[in-house]
């Protein structure tokens, strides 16, 4: 069975991070499993968290009284989860639901917040390496808006 | 009377003998010669010009199996004048047929390399050909990888189909939908992020592109990142087609005629032009 280290180290996530970072956030690392259909999180909690899939898909929902939930996009592994943890006032935006048996490292914000705020240096590599996310996730969003399928596609 | 028969501008009639509609705006029909007569082999990619009578002539790409050259097959979007006639049609109207025409999938060239196809909505239509080929002749060829996209679950094409492919153990299916509520348990988001979860190896993949003309600019990009060749992609694009022979120039495509030079081009051949405004 591997260690959290090693499963951190081995995560595309955190791929060419040393080995004290890597020791670092295993500090403030611990794994959890999901079953299929359970939620993550909700829309409105405190992101007390931050989540590096490792096995499984989660759906990134929006609740809509009348249509009840929308899925806006579905997220596998090795990609991350919620960055509402890095944004204040830290309340996610989204549901995130379980589509199947679904793995992951889960990191704690305070901790990974502080631990950036505290080493500049380590705190602008992992926001880097959201940023990435974001841009990915931004530009995934406008495609999606374009409705490239529809009548005017 | 054989000088007209194999004129390339004269449509040959064609009786329609099954439809099919494959979602609320995509229908797929199957047609056979009136007389009986034997049809030229196509290939994958190639399309015909289907004559409404009295209404229009449209291009549709081919969408049956190579290896059955005898019944043709097209499925088709019910957008214009035309093709919302065709839409009506029952079995046993007559269509003319024209062709086929144009260049195709460089399947045989292929041989040896990752097949990765990378589709979205009825852009699955020139591809299902080439998915019957290269899965008769499976042998030659690496990973076989379809990654494909659609609006919602409902506009899935082929869906029977897909099922069928994903169960096979040599041929991996991954399809993504842009929009979905929470009933469905598949991918949601667009087309090329699938991408990067596809097993290929880059640098002996050849990839074949079919989609609207956005999806395929954002699928280019992603196989430069990943590393496909130029000269390993192809796309196969659409244009305003009318006579298929590259007389008429409605087709046009900056230097290139769509119907003779392509539909399907070598991405390396033409990037520069899918990116150029205004043409």
């Amino acid at each position: 069975m591997q260690n959290i280290d090693q499963i951190l180290a081995d995560h595309p996530f955190m791929k060419g991070l040393d080995a004290f970072h890597i020791a670092q956030l295993a500090e403030m690392a611990s794994t959890a499993t999901f079953s299929a259909s359970q939620y993550i999180f909700r829309s409105g909690d405190f992101a007390d968290r931050c989540y590096l899939l490792r096995q499984g898909h989660v759906a990134v929902e929006i609740f809509d009284a009348r249509r009840g939930p929308i899925i806006v996009e579905t997220i596998g592994e090795p990609n991350v989860i919620g960055w509402s943890w890095l944004v204040e006032p830290y309340n996610w935006c989204f549901d995130a639901r379980a589509v199947e048996l679904t793995r992951a490292v889960v990191l704690d914000a305070a901790q990974l917040r502080n631990a950036c705020e505290n080493d500049h240096r380590f705190g602008f590599e992992i926001l880097k390496r959201f940023t990435q996310v974001f841009a990915q996730r931004l530009h995934a969003a406008r495609f999606q808006l374009l409705d490239v399928y529809g009548a005017n596609g | 009377m054989i000088a007209v028969a194999t004129d390339p501008m004269v449509p040959q009639p064609f009786r329609i003998h099954k439809t099919k509609p494959e979602n609320a705006d995509t229908f797929t029909f199957e047609l056979a010669p009136v007389n009986g007569a034997k049809r030229s082999a196509f290939q994958p990619g190639q399309f015909n010009m289907l004559y409404v009578y009295g209404v229009g002539e449209v291009a549709i790409s081919i969408s049956g199996d190579p290896a059955n050259p005898n019944t043709l097959v097209h499925t088709t979007r019910a957008v214009g004048t035309v093709t919302k006639r065709m839409k009506k049609l029952k079995g046993g109207a007559v269509l003319g047929v024209r062709g086929p025409f144009g260049t195709y999938w460089p399947l045989k060239e292929a041989e040896g390399n990752d097949i990765l196809i990378v589709t979205g909505g009825i852009g699955l239509a020139p591809l299902r050909p080439a998915l019957y080929y290269v899965l008769a002749n499976r042998t030659q060829y690496g990973r076989v990888v379809l990654l494909y996209g659609a609006r919602t679950p409902g506009d899935i094409l082929y869906r029977r189909e897909l099922e069928s492919w994903r169960g096979k153990l040599d041929l991996e299916v991954h399809v993504t939908v842009d929009r979905a509520t929470g009933t469905w348990r598949g991918n949601v988001g667009v087309v090329t992020s699938l991408i990067n979860r596809a097993p290929f190896d880059p640098e002996n993949t050849v990839a074949l592109v079919c989609g609207p003309e956005v999806m395929m600019q954002f699928t280019m990009q992603e196989l430069e990142k990943k590393g496909v060749p130029a000269d390993h992609v192809f796309l196969s694009m659409e244009r305003n087609m009318k006579c298929a022979l590259g007389f008429c120039g409605h087709c046009q495509w900056g230097p290139k005629f769509v119907c003779r030079d392509g539909p399907v081009f070598r991405y390396d051949l033409v990037e520069d032009l899918l990116t150029r405004r205004g043409i």
